[in-house]
C-alpha cells in the first residue's frame, strides 16, 4: 500500500486512498455539496417520522403504499440503473414476495412480522435462478425474457392445482392484527412497520452502491468486456444482482400483502412491471433518493390526474378514458423537462448553481 | 393427452398461420422502427387501432373500403412522421429509457384516447375480402388466407423498396451509419421520420388486418403486439425476414400448445419457449451476432 502525500486525499484506516470527489468542493449559497446532501437526507427523515401525524387515515395508508412502492422501484433501479440489466418482470418478484408472505400467514399463520424475511429469502433465490439463464440475454432480448415472467406469474398462480395454496382467481384475504402500541393508529402503525424495512433497505442498497460490488455492478452496465478483463465475475455479479433486486421486490411484496390484507393475481399483471419502470425512469435511473419519488410518481399522479378530471368534466362517464390521456402526458412532459429523471434535473441545477 | 384428429390439427395449423400474418406484420412494423432508432415501439399496436379505428369512420361515413383502406395509410404515414417530429427530435439524445416512457404513454394516449372518441364497445369491422373462395375447403376461411396474402405481398414490397429503390438505400444507410449517411449528404432525422411513418402505415394494415378476427375496440391489439414482439425477438431484431417468421410461428405454436396443454396456460408455455429459442440464440434465430469491441 502506497501512502499518498496528495492533498486531496484522505486515509481511510486500513484501505487505499480515497481521493476526494473534487464536486465536493462546491457550494451552493455558501454551503457545500455533501451538506446539501445530508440536510436533505435529515429532512427527508424528519418528513417521513413526523407527516403521519399530520395526516388523515387514508392519507397514511398511501404514503405506506407509496414506501413499498419505493422499494420495489429501488430494487428495479439495482439491477437496470446500476447493472444495466433491464428487466420487465419485477411484478413477478412482488407476487412471489406476496404470496410467500400470504401462504405463511393463511396456511400456516406466522405472525406478519416474521414473513417479511422469509419472502426476501425466496425471492433471492428466485432472482439468482432466474438470473442464470438470464445472462446470455442482453438488452430487449432479456426484457422479452423477464417480460415473459410477468406474464406468465399470474396464470400460475391462478393454475388449478396450486389453488389450495394460492387461492387461484379468488386470491388470499389476510387478517392481521391491530396495532400494538397504544397511541398509534392501525394505519400509522403499519407505517412505521414499513418504513422501518424501507429505511433498512435503502442504507443497504447505498452501502452496496457504494463500495466495491457498486463500482463493480456500475462497471458492468458501462462495458461489461472492460469490466471482465478487470477481473469481475460478470456471471457471478449479473445473477446476485438479480438475486438481490429480488430481495427489494419480495420484501415489498410482503409488505403490500400484509398492508392491503388481500393478494390476488391481478395485482401482479406485467403492467405493474410497466408502472415499477415509469416511476425509476421519472425518479431517475442509478439514483437511490430517486425510487421514493418514483414510488410516489406511480402511487400520485395516476390519481391526481383522476382528481383534474372529475374536476374539470364533472362526471362525464367518458372522462375515465381522459385520466389516462393525463397521465400519458403528465409522462411525457416530466421526461421532456427532465430527461433525465427528477434526480437527474436536481443534480444538474445544483451543479450549475453551485461555484 | 387429449385426442386429436389429424384434420384437427392442420386446421389448428392453418388458422395459426392467419393469425400468425397479423402477429408477423405487427413484427415487420417494430422491426421496422427498431432498425431505424435501435428502440422498441411499446405503441406500435395502439397505433394501428387507431389507424384501424379512423377506417372505420371514414366508412361510416359512407366512404368505400378500399378508399379508406389508402387514405388510412396515407393518414398513418403521416401520423408516424408527425410523431418522430414532434415528439422523439428533441429527445434524441436523452437515454433510451426516457425514450422508453414515451413509448409507455403514447401507448395510454392513443389506447384512452380511442376510448374517448369511439367509446370502448365492440364493433364490426367489414372484411375486404369475398364471403366464399373460389374452391371448397373447410380448413382455412376466406378472411384468413386474403390476410396472408396481403401480409406476403407487404412483405416483398418492403423487401424490393430497401433493396432497389435510393430512398430505401439511404434508410439503411442512416440506420447503419448514421455520420457516414451524414457526410454523403443523407438528412439522418428525415429518414428517421421516414421509418416512423413506413412503420406506422405497415401497423395500420395490420390493423386493418385483423380488426375483422378480433373486432374494433379499443384493446384488441394487446395480445396481438405481445405476440407481434414476441416474434420479432424470436426472428432477431435485424431481420425483417426473421420477423415475419417469427410472427408466424408465434401465431402457429400458440394453439397447438392449447390442444396439447389446455388453453389455460398456452400463453406460459408460448412465452417458455420463447426464452428456451433465446437461450440458445441469444440474438434471435436470424438476428445478426454483433461482436462488439472495447
Amino acid at each position: 500500500m502506497t501512502t499518498s502525500t496528495l492533498p486531496d486525499t484522505e486515509m481511510k484506516s486500513g484501505g487505499a486512498p480515497r481521493r476526494a470527489n473534487p464536486a465536493d468542493r462546491l457550494r451552493v449559497f455558501g454551503v457545500s455539496l455533501p451538506w446539501i446532501r445530508r440536510v436533505s437526507i435529515l429532512i427527508g427523515l424528519a418528513l417521513a417520522l413526523f407527516l403521519p401525524f399530520y395526516m388523515e387515515g387514508f392519507g397514511v395508508f398511501q404514503l405506506t403504499q407509496v414506501l413499498y412502492l419505493s422499494i420495489a422501484v429501488l430494487g428495479l433501479n439495482l439491477l437496470t440503473g446500476f447493472t444495466g440489466q433491464f428487466s420487465l418482470g419485477h411484478s413477478a418478484f412482488m407476487a412471489i414476495g406476496a404470496y410467500t408472505a400470504g401462504i405463511m400467514m393463511d396456511q400456516w399463520e406466522v405472525p406478519y412480522y416474521l414473513t417479511i424475511v422469509p419472502a426476501g429469502i425466496v425471492c433471492f433465490a428466485a432472482g439468482f435462478l432466474f438470473g442464470l439463464p438470464a445472462l446470455r440475454l442482453e438488452g430487449l432480448y432479456l426484457a422479452l425474457a423477464t417480460f415473459a415472467l410477468a406474464v406468465a406469474a399470474p396464470q400460475l398462480l391462478k393454475y388449478e392445482h396450486f389453488e389450495p395454496f394460492t387461492g387461484g382467481v379468488q386470491g388470499l384475504d389476510l387478517l392481521k392484527p391491530d396495532s400494538p402500541i397504544a397511541f398509534l393508529s392501525n394505519d400509522q402503525w403499519w407505517y412505521y412497520f414499513s418504513l422501518f424495512f424501507g429505511v433498512l433497505l435503502f442504507i443497504a442498497a447505498w452501502n452496496l452502491v457504494r463500495g466495491r460490488t457498486g463500482r463493480a455492478m456500475i462497471a458492468i452496465r458501462d462495458n461489461p468486456i472492460a469490466a471482465s478483463t478487470m477481473g469481475i465475475n460478470l456471471s457471478l455479479y449479473k445473477s446476485v444482482t438479480f438475486g438481490v433486486s429480488g430481495i427489494y421486490c419480495g420484501v415489498a411484496g410482503a409488505l403490500s400483502a400484509i398492508v392491503v390484507e388481500f393478494i390476488a393475481p391481478e395485482s401482479f399483471t406485467f403492467i405493474f412491471a410497466i408502472l415499477l419502470l415509469i416511476g425509476m425512469v421519472i425518479g431517475g435511473i442509478a439514483s437511490i433518493p430517486a425510487a421514493i419519488i418514483g414510488g410516489a410518481f406511480i402511487l400520485y399522479v395516476p390519481n391526481f390526474s383522476e382528481m383534474a378530471v372529475d374536476f374539470f368534466f364533472g362526471g362525464d362517464p367518458a372522462s375515465k378514458a381522459l385520466v389516462w390521456i393525463s397521465f400519458g402526458a403528465a409522462m411525457i412532459i416530466v421526461v421532456y423537462i427532465m430527461p433525465m429523471g427528477v434526480a437527474g434535473f436536481v443534480k444538474r441545477n445544483l451543479r450549475r448553481l453551485a461555484r | 393427452m387429449p385426442d386429436i384428429s389429424m384434420v384437427e390439427l392442420v386446421q389448428q395449423v392453418l388458422g395459426g398461420l392467419a393469425t400468425g400474418a397479423i402477429y408477423a406484420c405487427i413484427a415487420l412494423s417494430v422491426v421496422m422502427i427498431y432498425q431505424a432508432i435501435d428502440h422498441f415501439n411499446f405503441a406500435q399496436g395502439e397505433m394501428a387501432m387507431f389507424s384501424a379505428f379512423i377506417t372505420w369512420q371514414m366508412i361510416d361515413w359512407g366512404a368505400n373500403y378500399w378508399v379508406a383502406f389508402f387514405v388510412c395509410i396515407a393518414l398513418s404515414f403521416i401520423g408516424g412522421m408527425a410523431i418522430e417530429r414532434i415528439i422523439f427530435a428533441p429527445l434524441r439524445n436523452a437515454p433510451v429509457f426516457t425514450h422508453i416512457v414515451v413509448f409507455i404513454a403514447l401507448f395510454q394516449i392513443f389506447n384512452a384516447g380511442a376510448g374517448y372518441i369511439w367509446e370502448f364497445t365492440i364493433r364490426e369491422f367489414p372484411s375486404p375480402f369475398p364471403e366464399r373462395l373460389p374452391f371448397d375447403t373447410t380448413l382455412i376461411g376466406p378472411h384468413d388466407l386474403g390476410m396472408m396474402a396481403v401480409v406476403l405481398i407487404m412483405l416483398g414490397l418492403i423487401f424490393l423498396f430497401f433493396r432497389f429503390t435510393p430512398v430505401g438505400l439511404a434508410m439503411r444507410a442512416a440506420a447503419a451509419a448514421p455520420d457516414s449517411a451524414r457526410l454523403v449528404g443523407i438528412s439522418v432525422g428525415m429518414m428517421l421520420a421516414l421509418g416512423w411513418g413506413l412503420a406506422a402505415a405497415i401497423g395500420a394494415v395490420g390493423g386493418m388486418m385483423i380488426a375483422p378476427v378480433v373486432y374494433l375496440e379499443p384493446n384488441m391489439m394487446l395480445g396481438i403486439l405481445l405476440y407481434g414482439f414476441a416474434g420479432a425477438v424470436v426472428g432477431g431484431l435485424t431481420s425483417p425476414g426473421g420477423a415475419v417468421l417469427g410472427g408466424f410461428m408465434m401465431g402457429v405454436i400458440e394453439p397447438v400448445a392449447g390442444m396439447f396443454i389446455g388453453s389455460e396456460l398456452k400463453l406460459t408455455v408460448a412465452l417458455v419457449v420463447i426464452v428456451t429459442i433465446l437461450i440458445f440464440r441469444p440474438s434471435g434465430m436470424f438476428g445478426r451476432v454483433v461482436v462488439q469491441r472495447v
